[in-house]
């Protein structure tokens, strides 16, 4: 029997002018990793990445990355391969919680000149590269959706959110992008 | 075409735009003109005109009629603070905003202005008879009038006075035009840009932090835009402004927001701004948003707002052609118009003597200046003589005549009676100015009052914010600007930046703003019986204010309402200290014992589009869907929504109503199968060593002995007692569960569990992850469901041994991984097959291939509550109302009896909830078994009893079951369980229904089908 087709929730859709660029993220292997902070280490070096211990940390390796979310919370993103999975199934003895949430979440490049302000129309974060250097990450909202935001660089977001919501999400960028 | 009608008005510079224009003055153009309409009228004025300055330009004064008394009244302000000018302004018939204030609004070419509160027309108006009978409507009028009969209130008294109040009418077509919004953070916020503002905005932005500088004009500058004698370092006022403002918008730390209000101040130094972005262009880009709401958070807010100039309240001092002496100043030196042509002055303040100077040295005739203080400044009478105009010091007007315009005044001295009777065609006023403290009162900032002068000042501070400048009382345009340096200064000094200590510039010609009355003038005295206005917008007069506390309204709170003075749009800009200082004086208490009442936010109206912003049309609220809506879509699916889900609700065939639809789903899968879309079940993946401990915890079963790969419905109860949320749980290994919750409490069930985790037990080894949307969950239900799904399953013995009913595999389906489920809320074989969200609907296509030919149905939520009504499964929320126990439920199988513990297990013991006769659901069989009750109807013992008549009961679910041929019916009824074939009864609007009390569950009691 043929694979089914694996149907992308932002499928087709691509935005761009007034200084934005909205591009839906393709598929990525995504994991809610709950663990004791004194966990971290012996995780992180499971998955090949230093877990970030602080408030809006970041750590990417290759092109897989690590964001702090809570004291006791990542959340992992790396290729669609299942890979990091298999490399958490291995930690034994360990005491942590992995799910797989790859379905769960989706996410949105935001780039271009007035990406700042496209998203502080719907965000209350202070942006700006002091408050918010590349490498940083939130979770946060945008209008009526819950975002994590990820600042990959000085000009260009990541904005990850429920697949339900990525459709609303989509839509208020285009509008805020419209104003911008 | 727009472009060459802009053409041909810049081109015929020869235009009209008034006959009160004075060549050579002010700051506008002569050769950029636009037109617009005024009632009807089309009327040219130059580019940046406002519509007040249009208006005066050609001669026109009456612009509306008042409130309550329909009197005539022209523009009194210039400014945000106009009380009179409120005009109905539209592009078209659908962007058409009433009530906009003729001294803020932009003309731009096209514009339609038109007068409002005039009934047939401006200058004829019927509703003037209240003018007549003022004396009949005192302050309270509606209060004490309308009291009796208390029937005539709803259908006469309220529709009248309803028709009758209110200035403008509201736009009835939605509105076309787009908002935007933006959440921003700086270091400094600068509100105002006169001396003060401008001196702050450019300290502020030199020392390298984040500056946003905002004023509500157009232009930034403030009153030195109409000051026409300061120097300030060798340069006029607006050349001064204008090189400061080059200089700040050529610096990239540095926002300039103009025609941008704030007119918010929230904690933590959160300001609100709207900034207008489209109201004074004539043709906007379709892009641009009409207004952008700003919410920003600075570390320092400088208000420098300025002050606002009060009239003087003597009798009737509001003829069209009445207006405060700053406000002509700023027609004259910023728009070069003239508010007329023979022009008195009736001031109490030294600055009304320089707008006197102003206009006299433009060429227009002031025919007498009229000071009511005892002496004033020998340097101000000199300049009077030398310009040869006419002073009447220690005299006041105290009276005005003409009915659409102003034609003389009378003036006698203020210790005699004299009347000098002299014409005029305006009348300038001044009774000293009044600190706009609107922001700072706002930020819980607390005033005290200076008697010398007459005026609340800044006092203790709330919020990081300082005022500067004029709504600081520091009115003389040298110290001004020195106070804001220094305050900037040590602002900047707060938030760590380094600021170089200013060289302050020299200044020189300033005007005099000193001098002032508050409270009535002469001849509008406790036994004048005259209309004295001290509030224009609400017409309150002096006298209303008295009658207020001879009535015995004391507190200044009360005075205020039972008045009206400062209320609504108005917020007592003007009107506020008049009305307190005559409340004092009539109650015989200083000021500061009166009080002053709060100001409330918005500073300004500020659009019901601003706030919306984003949030409208599709943005309104987040709709979310499933991977398999489009599907439902394509199949004609009539959607309901749940929570913020769209769910399918059923889906109607060719010529099939709701009822026939329902009828066939239910039929259908019974029969043969049906297909239903479960992704919005709430799921929550519980993992941990301390998974089961946790579980035991949360919900009322014990789940110790749950095998892996077997699912149990758990019922999860509030400490309470009360239930909460149900769902089926699969035990995927030790240490961990798939909690599944239901659609609408899917949050609030994780909600609940993390704040148990982190409150109560947070050393507890075990995790909560939301898995909602991982997952998109196909149900397979029917006695085909088996055969259908079989050959698509790898690696899962679907067999009643290998998967008996409640449990649960892992596998793969169509060769993607699944958690499938056996378990059913239909009473019948039934499968839930949860994929990946990406998979879902390439897999339910698969699904519903191989069904569709073996008779599957796809249905939806309303097929749903039938097939499990039947069954007699309770929907938490529909049969359940926060009041309802697991027992009262008949579900308190599901609690283990063994436990020592969970969430709820100490609300249970209450007394009253181990009490014989709670209301517990049952079920109910209409005597007639064709008729369908209405849910939500209440139930009686006896429909013959006296009314009132006692309810025991009320129906929670009702439904036409067509697998039974019957209806059928649930709800929650005094002592249900122990009245099994009772009958009550139902009554309805026309008839009495009866119903026997019966077991909830309708179909196949005994469970054969759920287990074949």
């Amino acid at each position: 029997m043929p694979n089914p087709a694996r149907i992308h929730p932002l499928a087709d859709r691509l935005s761009a002018g007034n200084g934005v660029i909205l591009s839906p993220v393709e598929s990525r292997e995504r994991i809610s990793l709950r663990a004791d902070p004194t966990t971290a280490k012996a995780l992180g070096t499971a998955i090949g990445l230093n877990l970030p211990t602080k408030p809006t940390g970041v750590t990417t390796k290759g092109n897989k990355s690590a964001f702090w979310i809570g004291p006791d919370e990542w959340l992992l993103i790396g290729p669609d391969n299942g890979s990091m999975a298999k490399a958490l199934e291995k930690v034994g003895r360990q005491v942590y919680s992995a799910t797989d949430i790859s379905h769960r979440n989706t996410a949105i490049t935001v780039s271009g000149a007035k990406a700042v302000e496209a998203l502080n129309s719907g965000c209350p974060r202070d942006l700006s590269l002091d408050a918010f250097p590349v490498k940083s990450c939130s979770r946060t909202v945008l209008g009526k959706a819950e975002i994590i935001l990820w600042r990959t660089g000085n000009q260009e977001f990541h904005v990850e959110c429920w697949r339900s919501f990525s459709d609303y999400v989509w839509k208020f960028l285009v509008d805020a992008t419209r104003s911008a | 075409m727009a472009q060459s009608k802009r053409v041909e008005h810049v081109s015929t510079s020869t235009e009209n735009t008034g006959a009160n224009r004075i060549a050579g003055k002010g700051r506008l153009s002569p050769a950029k003109t636009v037109s617009f309409t005024f009632d009807g009228k089309t009327l040219t004025a130059l580019e940046g005109d406002t519509l007040a300055s249009a208006l005066l330009a050609h001669g026109i004064h009456l612009v509306g009629r008042s409130f309550k008394y329909h009197r005539p009244r022209g523009i009194l302000a210039a400014g945000p603070e106009e009380p009179n000018a409120l005009i109905d302004i539209s592009r078209d018939s659908a962007r058409r905003q009433p009530n906009v204030r003729a001294t803020v609004q932009t003309v731009y070419d096209g514009m339609i202005a038109k007068s409002q509160n005039r009934f047939p027309s401006l200058s004829f108006d019927v509703g003037v008879a209240n003018d007549y009978l003022g004396r009949f409507i005192p302050a309270g009028f509606y209060y004490k009038t309308f009291m009796w009969p208390r029937k005539a209130w709803d259908k006469l008294y309220e529709p009248v006075i309803r028709s009758a109040a209110g200035l403008g009418i509201a736009p009835k077509e939605a509105d076309p035009d787009h908002y935007a919004s933006r959440f921003a953070h700086c270091d400094v916020l600068v509100v105002g840009s006169g001396a003060a503002g401008l001196t702050a905005a450019s300290i502020a932005a030199k020392s390298g932090k984040n500056v946003i500088f905002v004023d509500e004009n157009a232009s930034f500058g403030g009153s030195l835009l109409s000051d026409s004698t300061s120097r300030i370092d060798g340069q006029s006022g607006q050349d001064w402004a204008k090189n400061k403002v080059t200089e700040l918008a050529a610096m990239d730390n540095v926002t300039l927001l103009s025609r941008t209000t704030a007119f918010g101040y929230q904690s933590h130094n959160m300001v609100n701004l709207v900034e207008q972005i489209t109201d004074h262009l004539a043709q906007p880009g379709s892009n641009l948003p009409r207004e952008r709401m700003w919410q920003v958070r600075a570390k320092k807010v400088i208000l420098a707002t300025g002050a606002i100039e009060r009239h003087l309240v003597f009798a009737d001092n509001d003829r069209p052609g009445i207006m405060l002496a700053s406000a002509a100043q700023t027609y004259l030196n910023q728009y070069g118009v003239t508010p007329g042509r023979s022009i008195g002055v009736y001031t109490a303040c030294d600055s009304a003597w320089h707008a006197a100077f102003d206009l006299k040295k433009a060429g227009v005739s002031i025919v007498a200046l009229i000071d009511c203080r005892e002496t004033v400044n020998q340097d101000l009478i000199n300049q009077a003589n030398e310009l040869g105009i006419k002073t009447m010091v220690n005299h006041a007007v105290t009276s005005t005549s003409g009915r659409l315009r102003i034609n003389s005044m009378t003036v006698q001295p203020v210790n005699g009676e004299n009347k000098t009777v002299i014409a005029v065609d305006c009348l300038l006023m001044s009774g000293g100015w009044t600190p706009s403290v609107h922001l700072f009162s706002q930020s819980r900032g607390r005033v005290k009052f200076d008697a010398e002068r007459g005026i609340f000042l800044p006092d203790v501070y709330m919020e990081e914010c300082t005022s500067v400048g004029s709504c600081n009382g520091t009115y003389d345009l040298s110290d001004a600007i020195a106070e804001a340096a220094t305050a900037t200064e040590t602002a900047l000094g707060d938030i760590g930046a380094k600021a170089r200590k200013a060289k302050l510039p020299k200044v020189e010609d300033s005007p005099s703003m000193h001098g002032f009355l508050i409270g009535a003038a002469k001849g509008a005295g406790p036994d004048d019986f005259v209309k004295a206005f001290i509030d224009f917008q609400n017409d309150v007069t002096a006298k209303d204010i008295r009658l207020a506390v001879r009535e015995g309204f004391q507190s200044i709170e009360h005075v205020k309402r039972y008045t009206t003075t400062g209320m609504a749009t108005d917020q007592g800009k003007m009107s506020n200290m008049h009305g307190l200082a005559i409340a004092a004086e009539t109650l015989d208490k200083p000021i500061p014992e009166v009080g002053l009442t709060t100001f409330r936010a918005p500073y300004t109206p500020v659009t019901f589009g601003a706030f919306v912003g984003h949030a409208k049309g599709d943005l309104f609220d987040v709709t979310r869907t499933t991977p398999m809506h489009e599907w439902a879509v394509d199949q004609g699916a009539v959607f309901e929504d749940v929570g913020n889900w769209k769910r399918a609700w059923y889906f109607p065939q060719a010529g099939e109503d709701m009822h026939a639809a329902v009828a066939r789903e239910c039929k259908q899968t019974r029969e043969a199968a049906g297909i239903f879309d479960a992704s919005t079940l709430g799921k929550i993946e519980v993992v941990g060593p301390d998974a089961v401990k946790f579980m035991n915890l949360m919900y009322t079963n014990p789940w110790d002995k749950l095998a892996v790969g077997r699912c149990r419905y758990g019922i999860m109860c509030r400490e309470d007692g009360f239930i909460y949320d149900d769902g089926v749980v699969g035990r995927l290994s030790e240490e961990r569960f798939h909690v599944t919750t239901t659609t609408g409490g899917a949050p609030r069930v994780l909600n609940m569990m993390e704040d148990y985790l982190q409150t109560e037990f947070p050393e507890w080894k075990v995790w909560l992850t939301s898995t909602s949307e991982q997952w998109a969950v196909i149900g397979v239900q029917g006695p085909k469901a088996r055969e259908i799904i079989e050959p698509l399953v790898e690696g899962i013995d679907l067999s009643s041994e290998g998967l008996p009913h409640m449990s649960v595999r892992e596998g793969k389906i169509c060769g993607v991984p699944t958690r499938l489920f056996r378990m059913s809320f239909t009473g019948e074989t039934g499968f839930e097959i949860n994929v990946h969200g990406d998979y879902g609907r390439s897999v339910w296509e698969a699904v519903w291939k191989r069904g569709a030919p073996l008779g599957m149905v796809p249905y939806g939520t309303e097929a749903m509550h039938v097939m499990r009504a039947e069954k007699g499964y309770i929907i938490v929320g529909q049969d359940t109302d926060g009041t309802v126990t697991p027992h009262d439920a008949a579900v308190d199988w599901a609690i283990g009896k063994k436990k020592t513990d969970f969430v709820g297990i100490r609300g249970l013991k209450r007394k009253d909830l181990v009490a014989e006769g709670r209301r517990q659901l049952v079920g109910l069989k209409t005597r007639q078994p064709d008729y369908v009750i209405e849910e939500g109807a209440q139930i009686v013992e006896d429909p013959n009893h006296p009314v009132p008549v006692p309810m025991i009961g009320f129906v929670t679910s009702s439904y036409w079951s067509e697998s039974l041929g019957h209806s059928i019916a649930m709800g929650v009824i005094d002592n249900g369980h122990k009245r099994m074939g009772e009958t009550v009864y139902v009554p309805m609007k026309d008839e009495v229904i009866a119903a026997e009390i019966c077991s909830p569950v309708f179909y196949d009691p005994e469970g054969g089908r759920v287990n074949a």
